[in-house]
């Protein structure tokens, strides 16, 4: 054994070595510092961005329902079908079924597909129903989705479909409550930032950002048997004198409420298709007429007030017409000497121009004011008309004269509705109101109580034998209420053959409960006059809205009892 | 001599607090399944309660029940005359 072997120094290979790893260590160090440290929130940024997403919550919007609680428009989850194009394409197999699914042509498919290549987001069909996007799901296609979106139903239909309105895709109110009261209705929808698989779907959640908040329900002043009963009532009255259109107002006397509102034509909301807006408006509220002979108890009212006139007054309205200025004012036929009752009991338009004439302008002025005219109502509806009444500085006898009975100025039939709840009401004029009143509605004084009570005395007698409107009456019930029936106004004049029907009146005559407006526009039937045309709807509406708001009635005979009070059973 | 006693006290802090996340991790995960469960079953609930409220009103419909009323029934708004009014 050689103990003398000389071992190779290579200092200069291990130097060489050893910078090798010192560098190869520097250099790893400053990657892991470059990553970990200098670029670390782009990096991270980009890794979450790869999985994190961030989902919308969807809101729940408010239902709306009459005042007792049945539902008027209900929001029903349902599923929006969606696709990425580009993923879809890959798998020729699965259009065909999709396309079948949905209800789609093949070929519409493909071309959709075709024209959105460059998007990442394309609806295939929004709004389908849970069951089908289940189906949908289940196909396991990638690059299908489905969203959460809510529709809204209305399951009243056509009966309360100016009332409601409706709203558009995005859930937003269109017309009607569900414009007027969207904020209410709308809930917020919320923001979550959720975990996701390739597949796009969640694996996890991660925070929330944002609670979502329902909306809130809506309880409307509406009946929602009494809208139907009203509805049914106007639309067979509508039908059968072919008239162009009509509409119906009830209002609760002591609140102020909109029991019903009804029009004709209207629509299904439920499915608009191809339907002109003119189909939307509620004329109840957005339309105007003249009011005619149903303004009468106003002038009288006035006539009244101002202490020159009594119930019993008499006025000679002979021979039937009467000159003012250039025009004449025509009676229906020649009353003779009649008294003040009369005037509204025939409805004589030369009884009230006369007393008009009598009276100061400014006085006739503040009350039509006071019930209403010529402001909008406070019942806040979108699209509301405030009507037309000039000021009475720019009253000539010609214009006091017609007013009386109701021409020269316009009113929409919630208007002439409330107004006639002021004479309900004893005077007491309070806001109308779409929204159920859970509390007593306080109102303002408009004419004095005792003239109230003669003006309903009065109008009772035009629901009789002698008077107008004897096809109101309500078996059982003492009704009040005035016809008119109005020539309509066109361009050069009034039209001799295009009129509008009215009947505006109220019940319990002795303690009114209920008013009621029908007006009905160009009959075009054998009939036309208020009477005959818009009264009978009268008589039917107000028979069921008194049974319905269990309205006792007060013109039947009574049986006194004495009941036993103490625990006998009857 | 401490010294090791504290390392072994932080030793076993940290085994311990490992375990706890290792733990809190698989709950969350459980109760992350259970919510989700959850939820698919308020959105079949909601589902159902839609339709269900539909179909209510469409059983309410007025005119079918005034014709169920009227025909199947043979009910009818008592007449004029068989009406009194009664006050104690």
């Amino acid at each position: 054994m050689k103990k003398e072997q000389t071992i190779p120094v290579y200092n200069q290979r291990r130097l060489f070595l050893l910078l090798l790893f010192v560098v190869a260590i520097a250099l790893l160090m400053w990657r892991a510092l470059d990553l970990q440290v200098i670029n670390r929130d782009f990096l991270k940024n980009q890794g979450e961005a790869r999985y994190l997403r961030v989902v919308k919550i969807p809101a729940h919007r408010g239902m709306i329902m009459d005042r007792h609680g049945d539902a008027l428009a209900i929001s029903t989850p349902v599923e929006s079908v969606w696709v990425n194009p580009v993923d879809l394409v890959g798998q020729p197999d699965v259009l065909p079924r999709l396309a079948k699914i949905l209800n789609i042509k093949l070929d519409q498919l493909k071309q959709v597909l075709a024209s959105r290549m460059n998007k990442e987001f394309v609806y295939l069909k929004r709004r389908v129903n849970p069951d089908i996007a289940k189906k949908v799901l289940d196909l396991q296609a990638e690059g299908v989705f489905t969203q959460r979106e809510f529709r809204r139903y209305y399951p009243a239909g056509e009966v309360a479909a100016h009332v409601i309105g409706f709203t558009n895709i995005d859930d937003k109110g269109q017309e009607g409550v569900e414009l007027a009261y969207n904020d209410w209705l709308r809930g917020s929808s919320g923001k979550k930032r959720v975990i996701k698989d390739r597949l796009g779907r969640i694996v996890g959640d991660v925070e929330n950002i944002k609670a979502s908040r329902s909306g809130r329900d809506l309880y409307l002043s509406i009946d929602r048997r009494i809208q139907y009963l009203a509805y049914r009532e106007l639309k067979k009255a509508v039908k059968y004198h072919r008239a162009r259109s009509g509409s119906a107002v009830l209002l609760d006397v002591n609140t102020g409420e909109i029991l019903a509102v009804v029009n004709q034509p209207s629509y299904n909301p439920n499915n608009r298709r191809g339907l002109s807006s003119s189909r939307y408006r509620n004329r109840a509220v957005t339309d105007v007429f003249e009011p005619g002979s149903t303004m009468k108890p106003f002038t009288i009212a006035t006539a009244l007030e101002s202490k020159k006139y009594t119930p019993s007054t008499i006025i000679n309205t002979a021979p039937g017409r009467m000159k003012v200025g250039r025009n004449t004012i025509h009676d229906h036929s020649n009353y003779g000497k009649i008294d003040v009752t009369h005037v509204i009991t025939k409805s004589s338009n030369v009884g009230a121009s006369k007393i008009s004439l009598s009276l100061d302008a400014e006085k006739i002025w503040g009350l039509f004011t006071r019930v209403g005219f010529g402001t909008a109502t406070a019942s806040g509806f979108p699209g509301e008309s405030s009507g037309l009444l000039s000021h009475y500085s720019r009253w000539h006898d010609i214009e006091r004269a017609t007013l009386s009975y109701g021409y020269g100025l316009s009113v929409t039939p919630l208007q002439l509705a409330h107004a006639y709840s002021v004479i309900a009401a004893n005077g007491i004029s309070r806001p109308v109101s779409f929204i159920r009143q859970d509390s007593p509605v306080k109102g303002e004084r408009a004419i004095s109580a005792k003239v109230t009570r003669q003006l309903r005395k009065m109008m009772k007698t035009v629901v009789s034998a002698e008077g107008t409107g004897l096809k109101a009456s309500v078996h059982g019930y003492q009704v009040a209420g005035k016809t008119g029936t109005i020539h309509k106004s066109t361009s050069g004049g009034y039209a001799d053959d295009r009129y509008i029907a009215v009947f505006a009146g109220m019940a319990p005559a002795s303690n009114p409960r209920l008013v009621l407006v029908v007006m009905i526009n160009e009959p075009r039937g054998d009939d036309y006059y208020g009477g005959l045309v818009a009264a009978p709807v009268f008589s039917k509406v107000m028979s069921g809205a008194l049974r319905l708001m269990d309205v006792p009635p007060d013109n039947l005979p009574v049986i006194q009892t004495k009941l036993n009070g103490r625990g006998g059973r009857s | 001599m401490k010294v090791a006693i504290l390392m072994s006290v932080l030793f076993i802090a940290v085994l311990g607090s490992a375990v706890a996340v290792v733990y809190s991790k698989h709950e969350s995960r459980k109760l992350f399944v259970q919510l989700q469960g959850l939820e698919r079953e308020k959105d079949r609930m909601d589902i159902e309660w839609g339709r269900m409220q539909l179909e209510q009103s469409t059983w309410a419909t007025h005119a079918k029940i005034e014709k169920i009323a009227s025909t199947r029934l043979e009910m009818q708004i008592p007449g004029a005359d068989s009406v009194v009014i009664i006050r104690p």
